[in-house]
């Protein structure tokens, strides 16, 4: 009985939305879901300047369905709660069409449910660590098989690294890689006794202890490459520590999964030049298109010296993906616009083409880069662009499981058991 | 037998506070406006977001009576209150984890062609809830997270222990004054650093999450649960607020105040100062516990970031705004200060333009509220609580 | 400008050696190997380096040089090499033969050819041949560095004869000690190496133990007899070198017995055989139980559908008939007997000397700790004076810092500078709170803590508005970027010194104002008995200003030094805070010894737990955390307390 009436109300409530005509929304409400203020406010509130900026952009070039489209940017001040509670608002009070936010994987657990309860949609712009497909969510930074995979390899390949220090903050995105890239390293051939890890807290600052330690591994006959998903503050402290130990690229390479531009530009670089970063762009990418957008963003932020990141330019596709899509869709209805965003190509920063895939996540190169005296980096490597993957098939809780939402509707679908294990995400 | 002893007591306890009687009245009105107003159940005109924030804020206020006792009235400054709030929240949020996942899973697993083992079974949910921290094994502590009442107890319990062996040690060491309030809050720090760790099975860093959808209960819209806690948050702190009344008045509350004011001076009265200490500062923490248990379903998400030190301090600051030595005070604190910061944080107030300068009020309001407290303490010592009383006796 | 010079000197070289050149020119001998030098990569690199060798036309040497330096630039179009030079923000092509130059271009019309690390090593290799008698010292030193990266044994004849003519004594040792780690690695006589090998004995260097290791490397192998002719470093038992049924695995891996299918193994045998609501006989919904899932099993391996079962008595057996083993990669037995030796010989003095390590990394942290409490000890501990916004002074101090280093580009001379500026900021600071705040609530200690903790937050916010939330570089100058290293296993960074040795003066200036200066004694008079030191002429508000002052002045300098090692950001002074109060509260409160005393118990103590579980630092925190707590129930007046009329309460 429930059923029937819920039937109803879903028709009347199509209906209405049908007979709605699209540009009776005006204006187009674009949710900024960025921290302000707390820790994370570091990293954030750039991301929410280059959403406005490409808001402001949009609205230049004639705004989107003959609408303007209005910013509404809230502080989720880095308090995960928050994050749920602020979402929750932009969705029911200020009747956002699509919200471009959060930076931490606990900030995007935490908004999950409310987009899935409430049917949001929401575009993540930070590289993490898989395992994951929300019918909700566009995941526009790099999967650790467009990132995290590739880096191992080219150690493996090219620098010849036998032996691996995986030094990482202690949450869930290092943890969660880490145990990707034990497992992957293990079908490499590298033995468990060649492999150390080590946590940190957030802001750690001690690091004299753990370079020693890693330092010390390069006795062991083998060459020694650290891999680091130390984030935000505590590189300052980590790197100062390298270069005091006087650590060369040359003897113990680092490649760095959350050290970008704006990282380096809290350190003096001259004595870390040849360590490592693997990202799917780098402000140094010598494109027109990217010359375009540097362009533009230090005019809108009115300073020279402001670099680029990955995270800039995952918004920067999102957000343009998303116009095309509501374009190609006539609406900013959630579902329309889901389905138009499917198969979305927009050219990258860095040369190439992104493609929205059924699973939410893009196609992207991996460009591995050399720290340069200037902060900047050298783009080294480049490759073909990769589709990004929800879920590896190194962990064998997730090697069964592929997401697609076009074809089979699920993100989390067991190919063992031919089922979707669930519509909803694990939060 | 307990009527005829507490229906004086009680009604005495009216009587002589009849601030008691104003606030529980004014409790009901406010809940049972909200609820008419609601979207789950009412006209619509407030928000499901503004009734889970009301109602989240209820049980700040909750924490904050329990902290305008033992502070405001036994005058032990604890900085720590919060680990208990947060130790309810993690007990609940384990069962809400738990049976939720269990659910989805065994759902999932039934459509399979073979039925799951039981090992199967556990494994699977473990995979579930603790893939996200990269281990699939149900850790020790999460053995009776599927009962209900198990975790309801340890609602309970777990702040209470930790309270009572805490307070016991510091107590009997005769820590007092500041240098109790340093220990309270390394506790406090001790406990999210442990919480902060992967392997000590409560996920570490992202904590629990996904806690609005309660198990069981997963067709009743948000809409209408927001208002099912926003009532049950009322009802306890209303519960909460009378059991505090109770306590801090007559014998036992006079003893307490004068511990507050010369603890030395009672000790040698011959009163087990204690014992006395010990007992406010337990009844406090299973309250808090309590409140954690009923905040945490409604914000979402709980992370040891919620344990941080800061938080307590902020739950002293807003007991002191607020006027510490009566319960009525604290209320006043804990919901102005916070409603205020959510609302100004939250992009709703409009910014200033002077022309010259723009003030952004998510830049401006921490200074504001930090100058806020200086002022506070040097002005109004008593807090707004003080500013009422003042105004009442006027009259 | 040293773009052109290098222009004009490649331009002679290349002048000079053309008319001698009767070879193909190295143009012609890259476009062989187009791919790879555009492109390379290290499965690429060898054959390039191995053409380049072999015939070795003119300039080769420069041409490695500048290739790995990434001054070599591909023209798509045609897919030659040149050299570049910089002409504003064009680029002028120079012919790699001739040195002619060509047109000028932008940087996006050629391809700048980026060999990473890796193939620059590689290249490195094969300069070394030029390299070891090059007549620049340092290219010599780099030469030798390039061995000690991808040391090889074509190598130990060109460094021996580079010996004899080495004319810089320095470097002639390096050469000679770089060549017996050759010889014990490569040498082809037994004797040579075993005597190189000798050499190392008691070496605790890491290149030496790394030389030592590779020879030691083994790889684990299993066969029914231990193999005739191989150099054996172990034999691995099974029980108790290593589980029964991993070793069974590993036979299984090794193809020399069947895979036993494991549990999941089974279910997916299951799920595949499943045939009228049945596996093997047994209905489905029993198959929720294990016992009736090895029995569908069965049913499946009896009619031959499955790989089949293998028991534990066949594990057993099948275990017990094979020998596992790890052999030395080295066939020769002298050899990694000698290696073996020296190796061993050094193992006490690397625990010796790690357990140094650890000891000065602990004395760095507790000095650290230290310093950062220091100033508490002050306004806390003498003035019990609870000053929450004591980590925003730091912060202050540290961006002091970072600002007097964006007006003075010279970095030793901007620390001059910003050490007593600090001071001074934090001093005015402190003392305007005093004033306006803090005077006001002396009566009330516990309310300190409220407005002192608002001024905190207020003071983190204000510093966000004002320098934004990025953090912000405090560089140190060169002469204390470096570290002081005792050995290869012992170092420590001179930042970390230098903030020892700041303590240390801290320390020292503290106990003579308190001691022995008229200030000093009055501060002790004024917090031991204010309205006694009032009427003896003192003036109490005058010395808790300048009391005050000189903690949070104190805390200025500090954050100097600890944004100096750590990062500059508006919420670093909250990372110290609590720490300094258990610091402070832990030493005993109201002496400059005390909080020595206990920056040194939680320094140590920090490290010592990490010792033990170096994989997790947060661990060891919360431990640490816990300790203090319990440590303070049993001595609630600190380790040094105070007695008598001075303890106040």
């Amino acid at each position: 009985m429930p059923n029937k009436t819920l039937l109803a109300t879903v028709a009347a409530s199509a209906l209405i939305a049908a007979a709605t005509p699209a540009a009776a929304d005006c204006p187009i409400k674009v949710g900024v879901l960025h921290s302000l203020s707390g820790s994370m406010a570091i990293s954030e509130t750039t991301l929410r300047d280059v959403m406005l900026m490409l808001i402001a952009e949009q609205n230049a070039a004639g705004g989107l369905l003959g609408c303007e489209i209005e910013p509404v940017v809230v502080d989720p001040a880095s308090d995960w709660p928050l994050f749920a509670e602020r979402a929750r608002e932009l969705l029911t009070v200020n009747e956002v069409d699509v919200i471009f936010g959060a930076w931490t994987s606990v900030s995007r657990k935490s908004v999950l449910p409310v987009l899935e309860e409430l049917n949001g949609l929401m575009f993540y712009p930070v590289q993490y660590e898989g395992q994951e497909s929300s019918r909700n969510v566009f995941y526009t930074g790099a999967a650790p098989n467009q990132q995290a995979i590739p880096a191992v390899d080219y150690f493996l390949e090219e620098l010849g690294v036998e032996s691996f220090a995986l030094l990482g903050t202690d949450y869930v995105y290092p943890r969660t890689t880490n145990n990707i890239l034990a497992a992957y390293l293990a079908e490499q051939g590298i033995p468990d006794e060649n492999i150390f890890v080590n946590y940190t807290p957030f802001g750690h600052s001690d690091w004299s202890t753990i370079v020693s330690d890693v330092v010390a591994l390069g006795a062991g006959g083998q060459q020694v490459g650290i891999i680091s998903t130390i984030n935000g503050d505590a590189n300052i402290g980590f790197y100062t520590e390298l270069a005091a130990q006087g650590v060369s690229a040359d003897d113990i390479p680092v490649v760095a999964f959350s050290v970008g531009e704006e990282e380096l530009s809290g350190l003096d670089t001259s004595r870390l030049v040849g360590h490592l970063a693997a990202w799917n762009y780098f402000m140094s990418a010598d494109t027109p298109e990217n010359e375009a957008f540097i362009e533009a963003w230090h005019a809108f932020i009115g300073d020279e010296a402001r670099v680029t990141n990955d995270p800039m330019e995952a918004h920067y596709i999102g957000f343009n993906m998303w116009v095309n899509a509501v374009t190609e869709a006539g609406t900013t209805d959630v579902d329309a616009v889901r389905e138009a965003m499917w198969g979305q190509e927009f050219p990258n920063l860095t040369g190439g083409t992104a493609v929205m895939l059924p699973n939410h996540h893009l196609t992207k190169p991996v460009l591995i880069g050399e720290i340069r005296a200037d902060g900047q980096f050298d783009i080294i490597s480049q490759t073909e662009e990769v589709p990004g993957a929800a879920w590896t098939p190194f962990l064998p809780e997730s090697a069964t499981l592929v997401s697609d939402w076009q074809e089979l509707e699920c993100g989390m679908f067991d190919t063992a058991t031919e089922s979707c294990v669930q519509l909803t995400s694990n939060y | 037998m307990s009527d005829t002893v507490l229906m004086p007591a009680r009604r005495r306890l009216l009587r002589e506070n009849p601030s008691v009687t104003w606030f529980l009245l004014a409790l009901g009105v406010f809940t049972l406006v909200i609820s008419v107003l609601s979207e789950g159940l009412g006209v619509g005109l407030v928000s499901t977001s503004m009734v889970k924030i009301l109602g989240m804020t209820l049980c700040l206020c909750l924490i904050a009576v329990a902290m305008d006792v033992v502070w405001g009235y036994c005058g032990i400054l604890s900085l720590g209150h919060f680990a208990f709030f947060g130790l309810g929240g993690y007990a609940i949020g384990m069962w809400l984890m738990y049976a939720r996942t269990e659910i989805v899973i065994s759902d999932s697993l039934a459509r399979g062609t073979i039925p799951p083992t039981e090992l199967e079974l556990s494994e699977a949910v473990a995979a579930q809830i603790f893939g996200v921290v990269g281990t699939s094994e149900l850790p020790l502590i999460w053995t009776f997270a599927g009962s209900l009442p198990f975790q309801l107890a340890m609602v309970v319990l777990v702040p209470g222990l930790l309270a009572l062996v805490f307070g016991w040690l510091a107590f009997r060491s005769r820590v007092t004054g500041v240098y109790l309030s340093i220990l309270t809050q390394a506790m406090t720090l001790a406990l999210a650093l442990y919480l902060f760790q992967n392997d000590t099975g409560l996920r570490g860093n992202n904590g629990l999450s996904g806690l609005q959808n309660i198990p069981g209960l997963l067709h009743v819209p948000q809409a209408v649960l927001s208002v099912w806690f926003l009532w049950a948050s009322a009802f306890a702190l209303g519960a909460g607020y009378l059991l505090f009344a109770w306590v801090v008045s007559g014998k036992f509350g006079s003893v307490i105040r004068a511990i507050r004011d010369n603890e030395a001076r009672v000790r040698f009265l011959g009163y087990n100062v204690e014992g006395y200490k010990l007992f406010v500062f337990t009844l406090t923490a299973v309250v808090s516990g309590i409140a954690g248990a009923l905040y945490y379903p409604q914000a979402g998400i709980i992370n040891p970031a919620e344990l941080a030190p800061i938080a307590s301090i902020y739950l002293a600051v807003w007991v002191a705004i607020g006027g510490r030595g009566r319960l009525y005070g604290a209320v006043i604190g804990a919901a102005g200060v916070s409603l205020l910061s959510s609302w100004l944080t939250g992009g709703g107030a409009p910014n200033i333009d002077l022309g010259f300068y723009r003030i952004l009020w998510t830049e401006w309001w921490q200074v504001l509220l930090g100058l806020g407290f200086v002022l506070v303490t040097l002005f109004a010592p008593k807090g707004i609580g003080g500013l009422f009383d003042y105004l009442v006796r006027k009259r | 400008m040293r773009m052109m010079f290098r222009a004009a000197y490649l331009a002679v070289l290349v002048a000079l050696s053309t008319p001698l050149a009767a070879q193909t020119p190295l143009q012609d001998v890259l476009q062989a190997h187009q791919g790879a030098v555009a492109n390379p990569s290290r499965g690429t690199v060898g054959q390039v380096l191995a053409a380049l060798l072999a015939a070795e036309p003119p300039g080769t040497a420069e041409f490695l040089r500048l290739w790995q330096e990434r001054e070599v630039v591909e023209e798509p179009g045609s897919g030659l090499f040149y050299y570049t030079r910089a002409e504003g923000r064009a680029l002028v092509l120079i012919d790699i033969d001739t040195g002619a130059e060509g047109p000028e271009v932008t940087t996006r019309d050629v391809n700048q050819i980026r060999p990473n690390a890796g193939v620059r090593r590689d290249i490195g290799a094969a300069l070394v041949r030029f390299g070891l008698t090059a007549s620049d010292p340092a290219r010599r030193l780099a030469a030798l560095e390039a061995i000690g990266r991808s040391p090889d044994p074509e190598q130990i004849p060109l460094l021996a004869e580079s010996i004899i003519d080495e004319p810089d004594a320095r470097i002639r040792v390096r050469k000679e000690r770089v060549l017996d780690l050759l010889n014990a690695r490569f040498a082809t006589d037994t004797a040579t190496r075993v005597d190189a090998i000798e050499g190392l004995s008691g070496d605790i260097s890491t290149e030496a133990r790394r030389a030592l290791n590779q020879i030691l490397q083994t790889t684990p192998g299993v066969g029914e007899t231990l193999p005739e002719g191989s150099n054996i470093a172990r034999i691995r038992v099974p029980g108790t070198d290593m589980a029964v049924n991993s070793a069974y695995d590993e036979l299984a891996g090794a193809g020399l017995a069947p895979v036993r299918p494991g549990r999941n193994a089974i279910r997916d045998a299951l799920r595949g055989n499943v045939s009228d609501g049945a596996v093997g006989g047994v209905p489905l919904h029993r198959l929720s139980a294990p016992e009736a899932r090895l029995e569908a099993y069965a049913g499946l391996q009896a009619a031959g559908l499955v790989t089949p079962l293998v028991t534990e008595a066949e594990i057993r057996a099948t275990v017990d008939a094979h020998v596992f083993f790890d052999a030395y990669t080295e066939p020769d037995q002298a050899v990694t007997d000698a290696a073996r030796a020296a190796l061993d010989s050094t193992g006490t003095r690397i625990k010796a000397f790690q357990f140094l390590g650890i000891t000065l990394d602990a004395l760095s942290l507790a000095s650290i700790f230290f310093l950062a409490a220091i100033g508490l000890a002050i306004t806390f501990g003498v003035m019990r004076v609870i000053n929450m916004a004591h980590g925003e002074f730091i912060m202050m101090g540290a961006y002091t810092g970072y600002v007097v280093q964006t007006f003075i580009p010279d970095y030793t001379a901007s620390l001059i500078v910003a050490l007593p500026l600090a001071f001074a900021v934090t001093f005015g600071a402190g003392v305007a709170m005093e004033r306006l705040v803090i005077r006001h609530l002396y009566t009330r200690p516990l309310e300190t803590l409220l407005a002192t903790f608002g001024i905190s937050i207020a003071l983190q916010q204000l510093a966000k508005n004002i320098f934004g939330t990025q953090a912000r570089p405090l560089t140190a100058p060169d002469w204390l970027a470096g570290a002081i290293s005792i050995n290869d296993i012992v170092s420590i960074s001179t930042i970390r010194v230098a903030i020892f040795v700041l303590a240390l003066m801290f320390l020292a200036m503290l106990l003579f104002i308190l001691l022995r200066t008229r200030l000093g004694l009055e501060v002790r008079a004024v917090t031991q008995n204010p309205g006694m030191a009032a009427s003896m002429g003192i003036n109490p508000d005058k010395i808790n200003m300048l009391t005050f002052g000189l903690g949070s002045g104190i805390a200025g300098v500090a954050g100097v030094a600890i944004g100096l090692y750590a990062q500059v950001t508006s919420e670093m002074g909250s990372a110290y805070i609590v720490q300094s109060f258990m610091t402070v509260v832990v030493g005993g409160v109201g002496n400059v010894w005390g909080t020595l005393a206990g920056a040194g118990l939680i320094g140590f103590l920090q490290k010592g737990i990490e010792w033990f579980n170096p994989s997790n630092t947060l661990a060891a925190q919360t431990y640490m955390v816990l300790f203090i707590i319990l440590f303070i129930q049993f001595r609630p007046k600190g380790i040094i307390a105070l007695k008598g009329r001075a303890a106040g309460d």
